[in-house]
């Protein structure tokens, strides 16, 4: 078993694939229109469609096949909008209503069609994408591929054509009825494109794998970029990488992990998919937890840093004669002594924004005094300050004593031009509400 | 099955005498399944109430999904034969998969539709990687783990329903010892966590609940189509009532009797997956609801929507004639063309309608098809042409509104305008005359 094989490996990697990249493509819009469990729906329900139109055609001919999928597929849609609407149950319910009535009736009737064609229930759930790689071939090619491959190519045109429209309708579906665009036929005919997906990939990937297939590369390409032309085509890409990937665990695997045991490769693309996601979950650039955390901690480690270099601009000038020093532990209850705080203190140190000042005693609690390049960071802090809270006052008749705490937020935030703005705009820009000094503009 | 040849699997129907036993519950078998399906549709239909309240229905079938994988590592560690452990088995993972949920809902930019959907096929997927793994480990047959994937109740012995049954009482006392804790959350989550409840901790019962529920029901239902037994009944019971004592009442019900027919039909049936008869029984009781309920059915809202908007037109016919006899002068016999211009109403529906008057002897219809009030038909007229009067000019003194434009708006309200508001009308128009002028004939001639 661990020996490549391009005939047999080859073509489940490329079924798997096929699959892969056709159900991602439509399963962007699912993701973005907040539909992922309408795929989830028709994957389920396309069951009896299947089940009726190979109990009336007798045969396992693609075209029947297709014919009765869309056509459940079609009627999952309708007849959960008809519930959610003159019903009145919630969508996400109504959904569940419908699914699983139409998926227990296919189960039911594949009971039947199973006692005259070999339809295994559960091929069903779990695919069989090692067997159908092998047989029912058209000349040299098997019929899966042939299938997959024209479902992929009419996914892209689909895409490709409707393009704008689709785009549109995902995000504004009220802007795109104005511009003209029917949204209800999109939402249709994009049900339809899934119901054929879903059907084509079925007998490889399965029922409820082929939820994996249609939504996770989508919604892992969604925490990698914000741009819907990137994102496509990165789903595709993450598709393509969890079959190829899932294909060659399969077949190596066991002789790396040195067991001897072989698992199903559409299951596997679908454990796979889920580790890619994880992974961007936390690594992905701009919506990743690990960056994410990284700028949450940064801002409040400046904002503490602001906030003391603030603290000691207050302090030094109340203590003009310098006979109360600013000892560490106080400054450390002033903001709130924290891991975080005693980091900031420890950085504004490196920074030399602030120094220590020799103390009398050794072993005393270390006392600090802003340098001179804090003592410009931290006027432009307070003038910023100050000329907030002038602005409050001037503008929305705040009392006195509510002028602190917005200004105490927005501080951190106001850039120069801002406090040039601010300035021009007050009538007596040299002292704040409290009778305080405002400080000049430090340009550094 | 076990005396036909290998290659005859059709359908057996049974025979009556059969039927007739098993809905009796005279086997003593089938009576212990029955007894554990039906106990457990009434946990799930009453649990299943606040979960749909919630609108956390779908988030069971990522619970259900979930559980596969812990079933399965239980099955490879202890074997088929201990159904508490797979239970467990279940119930962890299956909580994994509802936190997996919430943490990518709340931790990340991925919407709660698309978390629930990863969670479902990617726990699913794993479950499957660890099925093949199981089978080759020569653990017997796969059969198993069939039962919890498409229910098998007819295969249930003795002590797993006994289990079930346990299980569904626990859950049943849970919901009625926090009912008040389970209202408060449905409705008004927030008033609640203001209140000082334990939102949270309330929120997590209910997931307990759910959680158990789902797990007891994978052998009876299946894994796939337990959200169904949890989301059916609840909707159902919503067409009923506007009361949650009563919807949880109601949903209980149709939870049991979804469970009792679908078993016993499957134990009658036993090819067909038993999952899969039950929500079938379960979907008809819902369809049943949803058309014939008595007042948020679907019929029920037509029939009423059809006498509304037969009464608007039939107080729109008299308002016309009221308004033909102020112009016209009182007993004036308006001929069917004139009345069919004055508004935009096909002459159909205005025959019809002269019909319906000329019955209730309200207008009075001549040879030449000329209509016009009769004594207690001008009475209902002229209420009606007053209250759209009265509306009018109420538009048009307090709303500010241009006379044109007040006929349309007054034209809506004018059917279900009550005494009571009619009385305020009147006084804050100190209106003393009996009817308004219209304001349309005020209006200066451009």
């Amino acid at each position: 078993m661990n020996e490549w094989n391009w005939a047999g490996d080859g073509t489940v990697m490329l079924v798997g694939l096929l699959s892969a990249c056709a159900c991602a493509l439509p399963g962007n819009y699912l993701v973005l229109r907040k539909m992922s469990l309408m795929g989830d729906a028709i994957s389920h329900a396309v069951l009896p469609g299947l089940a009726i139109a190979f109990l009336l055609s007798h045969s396992r001919e693609p075209l029947p096949m297709f014919i009765g999928a869309v056509a459940a597929g079609g009627l999952t849609a309708l007849l959960t909008q008809a519930v959610h609407r003159f019903g009145k149950v919630e969508e996400g319910a109504a959904m569940g209503v419908i699914f699983s009535i139409l998926f227990a009736a296919g189960l039911i009737l594949i009971r039947q069609a199973t006692d005259h064609v070999d339809l295994d229930p559960g091929c069903v759930l779990y695919g069989n994408i090692e067997n159908i790689a092998l047989i029912a071939r058209i000349g040299d090619i098997p019929s899966a591929v042939i299938n997959l491959a024209i479902v992929f190519v009419i996914n892209i045109l689909f895409v490709a054509l409707f393009y704008k429209e689709l785009k549109i309708c995902a995000f504004d579906p009220a802007l795109a009825t104005t511009l003209g665009i029917n949204a209800n036929l999109m939402h249709y005919a994009l049900m339809i494109i899934v119901a054929v997906t879903t059907v084509a990939s079925f007998e490889a990937v399965g029922s409820i794998l082929v939820i994996a297939m249609l939504i996770v590369p989508p919604v892992t390409a969604h925490l990698l970029t914000d741009r819907l032309w990137v994102m496509i085509p990165l789903s595709l890409l993450i598709a393509a990488a969890t079959a190829v990937l899932g294909r060659v665990l399969v077949v190596f695997g066991p002789g790396w992990a040195g067991v001897d045991v072989s698992t199903n490769t559409a299951a596997l693309m679908a454990v796979l998919a889920g580790l890619f996601l994880f992974a961007a979950l936390f690594l992905a650039p701009e919506h990743g937890l690990i960056s994410r955390s990284y700028h949450r901690l940064s801002l409040s480690l400046q904002i503490i840093r602001e906030d003391i270099l603030g603290l000691l601009y207050r302090w030094q000038e109340l203590d003009v004669r310098r006979t109360h020093p600013a000892h560490r532990g106080d400054v450390l209850t002033a903001v709130g002594d924290s891991l975080i705080s005693r980091w900031a203190l420890r950085s504004l140190l490196r920074r030399r924004q602030i120094e220590v000042e020799p103390s009398k005693k050794p072993g005393d609690d270390p006392q600090f005094r802003l340098s001179e390049k804090g003592m410009s960071a931290a006027s432009r802090l307070v003038r910023s300050h100050r000329l907030w809270e002038s602005y409050l006052e001037k503008h929305f008749d705040l009392p006195l004593d509510h002028l602190h705490m917005p200004a105490e937020r927005v501080e951190h935030f106001i850039t120069s031009e801002m406090r040039d703005e601010l300035e021009a705009d007050l009538t007596e820009p040299g002292r704040d509400p409290h009778g305080r000094e405002i400080p000049g503009e430090n340009r550094a | 099955m076990a005396n036909g040849s290998i290659t005859d699997n059709t359908l057996e129907w049974p025979s009556w005498t059969e039927v007739a036993d098993a809905l009796s519950l005279s086997d003593y078998n089938t009576m212990i399944v029955v007894l554990g399906t039906t106990l457990l549709g009434i946990a799930a239909g009453v649990v299943g109430t606040f979960a749909y309240l919630r609108k956390r229905a779908m988030v069971g079938d990522a619970l259900s999904h979930a559980t596969l994988p812990g079933i399965v590592i239980m099955f490879m560690l202890v074997g088929d034969k201990h159904l508490p452990a797979l239970l467990f088995g279940a119930a962890v993972t299956g909580i994994l998969g509802v936190l997996s949920v919430i943490g990518l809902r709340s931790f990340s930019r991925i919407k709660e539709d698309a978390a629930i959907g990863i969670v479902l096929s990617v726990f699913f997927g794993a479950g499957m990687v660890l099925v093949s793994f199981a089978q080759q480990m020569d653990m017997g047959s796969q059969s198993g783990l069939d039962r919890f994937i498409y229910g098998k109740a007819a295969g249930m012995i003795k002590q797993d329903a006994v289990f079930i049954s346990v299980t569904a009482t626990v859950v049943l006392l849970g919901v009625i010892l926090f009912f008040k804790e389970l209202r408060i959350i449905c409705f008004d989550q927030q008033f609640a966590a203001a209140q000082g409840w334990p939102v949270v901790l309330i929120d997590l019962v209910m997931m307990g609940l759910v959680v158990l529920t789902t797990v007891v029901g994978l052998q009876a239902v299946g894994l796939i189509l337990v959200v169904a037994l949890l989301i059916i009944p609840a909707a159902a019971a919503r067409f009923w009532t506007d009361e949650l004592r009563g919807m949880t009442i109601i949903a209980g019900l149709l939870g049991a009797l979804s469970g009792y027919f679908g078993s016993t039909f499957s134990a009658l049936l036993p090819r067909l997956p038993t999952g899969a008869v039950i929500v079938i029984c379960a979907g008809f009781f819902f369809f049943l609801s949803m058309f014939f309920a008595p007042r948020r059915g679907i019929f029920a809202n037509l029939v009423r929507r059809y006498s509304l908007s037969r009464k608007i037109a039939y107080q729109n016919l008299l308002r016309a004639l009221a308004e033909m006899e102020e112009q016209f002068g009182e007993g004036v016999r308006v001929p069917f063309d004139t009345l069919l211009a004055h508004r935009s109403w096909t002459s159909a529906r205005l025959r019809r309608l002269l019909k319906l008057a000329s019955r209730r002897h309200e207008v009075a219809i001549d040879t030449a098809y000329k209509s016009g009030l009769t004594r207690s038909g001008r009475t209902e007229a002229v209420r009606i042409l007053r209250n759209h009067r009265l509306w009018e000019m109420y538009l048009i003194k307090h709303a500010d509104i241009a006379p044109s434009h007040v006929d349309r708006d007054a034209d809506q309200v004018e059917h279900i305008l009550s005494p009571e508001i009619v009385h305020e009308l009147e006084r804050a128009l100190e209106h003393e005359r009996q009817i308004p002028p219209s304001p349309h004939l005020q209006e200066p001639a451009l």
